[in-house]
């Protein structure tokens, strides 16, 4: 309004960090409940960084996005968490490290 | 002022909350400060001019999808033995690899940001103006996001069932156990 | 009646395919009848045949059928039959028959004897088609066949490994020569458009002059394959490891017959080689030297086989140098009096050795002269002929060899000087023999005498030394004629005496021992050269460092198929690389979430520095 306006690179900052700190948690985390939650910081910190470049042009296509990123987080969650039922009742355990039948 | 001082504090809260969640053993109490960490980034949305993002934010992160968490780690019923074992992961020796390549990521990132300038704009844009983006260009988006909501729905209902919770996905014992059913 | 000329080469093949197919269930008695039987009745069908020539020469050529026609190429089985094939096949079927007589009492004890009869049945009928055949194809067919029943039949005593690889290495250095012969004959093919042997040296004087280099390239190849069969240098060494075989065997295939082979297709093609006088000349200069070493060589051994064996090898040098000054008809009539003493000598050596439990060596005999009369009588005369004392029958066709040579132009004296020094070697050698095993002391006692079947082939061919020279082979149509003059008459005597005087050397040195060599031969030079000429002139010694190791070696290689290691290398890089990468398939997510993160680390750094103004 006055030319005290919040920068562009300090809302893409914020959004870099939260996007790194899901990552960490993605990394660290072995049980399953907690990857998902990271999924879902991360997937808000992409849709916040769109949300920031939409302001910035003073267009609604990062809102759009951020729809879109909704979209697939909601999925993401709903096949996520039956997995997660499906993980308990089988393998009795939430840590991935244990679901490793796959392992070569 | 007052935005770039709301900005900062919402930024803030939100860094603080998330770190919070990712580090926490309880799951409950992650998902709290998660909860936190959503409806601070909603203030940022509404701060940067985007009120209807602010809007679905909360109504459809901070909300359903944590109910959805929240159903989910109630039902499964950790306890106690849960949050031991989560403390006994979160080791030093855990952190480190990853979070010196979660720190070379973010510096990369830096760099990309960093010639990113100019501020953000404070006028707002309306629900109208995104609804008639949607069903305008972004349409085909807007199909293909309707039928991975349905794909998520029929996933998530075949992987709820119980019996699956016996040992087999063959084809002709769900059948047999439908019929018995 | 020469329409029936092609049932001499069937009848023993008949008997072979017979005796083969016997597979050993016949009586001993019956196997005996078919395949002496066989080879008899072709022997009497050749002497019939031989009467109706002489009365008629008329030369025949009877094609039975083509026997593939590609394009212009259409090689018929056809016979072709005049003097020269008649004084083969007489050699053939007559020391032939004699050989299987006396083979019926040498290989009596043998558990293999209807084996041995359809080999050597089989090979009567190989060599008949190789003399009578009428393209060079056929007799290509006849002359792989001896080669195949040589290998055979040299092999024989297979139980023995020794006699298989003397078996391999006959086969392997004549088909050496063969490959030489088989390219010659494609040249031929190709250069004149047929193989037919009298055609072909009719178009060939046509289309090249005397001294062209194509007839002397062709002839060269089939000096190749001549050389080969015939054991003349190079590819001589294969003859006295062929000895493994059984004592009939080299004297019928090692000496009579499948040897000569050689002589027989350069007598044949003379027509091509008389268009290539260098091809003649290396010939005649092929024979002489190998002539040379073999004698040297036979002085020297001690196994009476191989001492035949070297003698053969010098005969036949000799006849190559008949070959090579032009004198056709010397060659072959030395050809026919060889087979017909070299036959007895091998077939009277086969009585000693029979008679002797295997008894090689001529220095544990002795004394065999009282206790083995008719054997010794053999042996003498044979001796005779094979040193060419005069009126034996030797003595009539070397004779005519070393004067032909005398006339040869230019290095004519010196081919007979150097004839006579193997004349004189030759005397030695064969009376060395004689004097070291019939006289003396008795070393190994014989627990039998011949039988009739072993004296009445030995009796025969004793009178066939001794008048074989008197006989005038029917080829004066088949050879120009020799032009040159007779010699001054001292180049006869000297020819004479030569043998008389290697005869002397040789009782004086082993019989009566008044000249004393032993201090000659143990000196330190005469010791190296004893060495040197018992080992052949080591020959064989250079061949296995030359040839047999360096092929061994490589077989060796690439029998550790080295280019298929080159293969296996990709293949094992792939496995290592799968290994590794399968390494990192640990089923934890956070592994592979880590590793995601490392790669995405990697491509925006790399992103960043790739494009650094996209940014």
């Amino acid at each position: 309004m006055d030319g005290l306006n919040i920068p562009l690179n300090h809302v893409l900052l914020v959004s870099s960090l939260l996007f790194v700190i899901g990552l960490l948690g993605l990394m660290i985390r072995r049980n399953i409940i907690f990857i998902l939650m990271s999924l879902e910081v991360m997937l808000n910190a992409a849709a916040l960084a769109f949300v920031g470049a939409g302001a910035h042009w003073g267009q609604p296509d990062g809102q759009v996005v951020f729809m879109l990123i909704l979209t697939v987080a909601a999925a993401e969650v709903a096949v996520g968490l039956g997995l997660v039922l499906q993980i308990q009742r089988r393998f009795k355990t939430l840590d991935m490290d244990h679901a490793n039948r796959m392992g070569g | 002022m007052l935005e770039i001082t709301l900005f900062y504090t919402a930024a803030t809260v939100a860094l603080i909350a998330t770190v919070m969640a990712m580090t926490r053993a309880n799951a409950i109490h992650a998902l709290i400060y998660l909860i936190v960490s959503l409806l601070a980034i909603a203030v940022i949305f509404f701060l940067i001019g985007a009120p209807f993002a602010a809007a679905l934010e909360i109504v459809i992160y901070a909300g359903a999808i944590m109910v959805l968490f929240v159903f989910v780690i109630m039902m499964l019923n950790l306890g106690d033995k849960g949050d031991r074992q989560e403390r006994e992961w979160l080791q030093l020796k855990v952190w480190a690899g990853p979070a010196v390549l979660a720190i070379v990521l973010f510096i990369e990132l830096l760099y990309v940001i960093s010639t990113a300038e100019g501020p953000v704009s404070t006028t707002s844009v309306s629900a109208k103006e995104v609804g008639l983006s949607l069903f305008g260009p972004y349409v085909l988006a807007v199909e293909i996001a309707s039928m991975l909501l349905l794909a998520g729905l029929v996933g998530s209902f075949h992987l709820g069932r119980r019996y699956l919770e016996r040992d087999s996905f063959d084809v002709e014992n769900s059948a047999a156990r439908r019929e018995a059913e | 009646m020469r329409e029936l000329i092609w049932l001499i080469p069937l009848i023993p093949l008949l008997s072979s395919v017979t005796l083969m197919l016997s597979s050993g269930k016949f009586p001993r008695l019956l196997i005996g009848l078919l395949g002496v039987g066989s080879v008899g009745s072709a022997a009497l069908l050749t002497l019939a045949l031989g009467l109706d020539f002489m009365a008629n020469p008329e030369v025949l050529q009877l094609t039975l059928w083509t026997w593939m026609q590609v394009g212009s190429f259409a090689p018929g089985v056809a016979f072709y039959f005049d003097g020269l094939t008649l004084v083969m096949m007489s050699v053939i079927t007559g020391v032939g028959f004699l050989i299987h007589l006396f083979s019926t009492e040498f290989m009596e004890d043998d558990v293999s004897y209807a084996r041995y009869f359809a080999y050597l049945n089989m090979f009567v009928a190989a060599m008949l088609v190789l003399v009578m055949a009428d393209n060079l194809l056929l007799l290509y067919l006849g002359w792989e066949g001896v080669g195949v029943c040589s290998y055979l039949l040299v092999g024989f005593w297979y139980q023995n490994s020794a006699n298989g690889q003397a078996a391999r290495k006959a086969f392997i250095v004549t088909r050496i020569g063969d490959t030489a012969m088989a390219l010659g004959l494609l040249l031929l093919f190709t250069e004149l458009g047929t193989l037919n042997i009298q055609s072909m040296v009719g178009a060939a004087n046509e289309s090249w002059q005397v001294g062209d280099t194509l007839p002397l390239i062709a002839c060269l190849l089939l000096l190749g394959g001549a050389v080969g069969k015939s054991a003349q240098l190079p590819l001589h060494t294969w003859l006295p490891d062929a000895m493994a075989g059984p004592t009939p065997v080299s004297a019928l295939i090692h000496a009579a017959t499948m040897v000569t082979a050689g002589v027989y297709l350069i007598a044949r093609t003379h027509g091509l080689f008389l268009l290539a006088p260098t091809a003649m000349l290396v010939v005649a200069i092929i024979g002489i030297t190998t002539s040379l070493i073999a004698a040297f060589t036979a002085l020297m051994q001690s196994d009476i086989k191989r001492i035949l064996a070297y003698s053969t090898i010098s005969q036949i040098g000799y006849m190559f140098l008949a070959l090579g000054v032009g004198a056709w008809t010397a060659g072959i009539f030395h050809l026919m009096t060889h087979a017909f003493f070299k036959a007895l000598l091998f077939l009277g050596s086969g009585a000693i050795i029979h008679c002797l439990h295997h008894e090689h060596n001529i220095f544990k005999m002795g004394g065999l002269r009282s206790k083995m009369p008719v054997t010794f009588w053999s042996f003498m005369i044979g001796s005779a002929a094979l040193a060419a004392l005069p009126m034996t029958s030797g003595f009539f066709s070397k004779d005519q060899i070393l004067l032909e040579a005398y006339q040869f132009p230019d290095i004519g004296p010196w081919l007979w000087f150097a004839g006579l020094c193997g004349a004189l070697l030759t005397a030695m050698y064969s009376f060395r023999l004689v004097f070291v095993v019939f006289f003396g002391q008795v070393k190994t006692k014989p627990d039998k005498d011949t039988g009739w079947r072993m004296a009445l082939p030995l009796s025969v061919l004793c009178g066939l030394s001794l008048v074989g020279g008197y006989f005038i082979i029917p080829v004066e149509s088949v050879f120009p004629m020799s032009t040159g003059t007779h010699p001054a008459h001292w180049v006869e005597y000297v020819s004479i005496s030569v043998p008389l005087v290697g005869l002397l050397l040789a009782y004086l040195i082993f019989q009566s021992g008044q000249l004393r060599v032993d201090g000659l031969v143990n000196s330190a030079i005469g010791k190296i050269m004893r060495q040197f000429w018992l080992s052949g002139w080591g020959i064989d010694w250079l061949y296995e460092r030359l040839f047999v190791r360096p092929y061994y070696a490589f077989a060796s290689l690439l029998k550790a198929e080295p280019v298929d290691a080159v293969y296996g290398l990709v293949v094992t890089f792939n496995e290592a690389l799968n290994g590794w990468l399968s390494q990192s398939q640990t089923g934890r997510m956070r592994w592979y979430i880590t590793s995601m993160v490392a790669g995405l680390v990697v491509l925006v750094a790399v992103a960043l520095q790739l494009s650094p103004e996209a940014i």
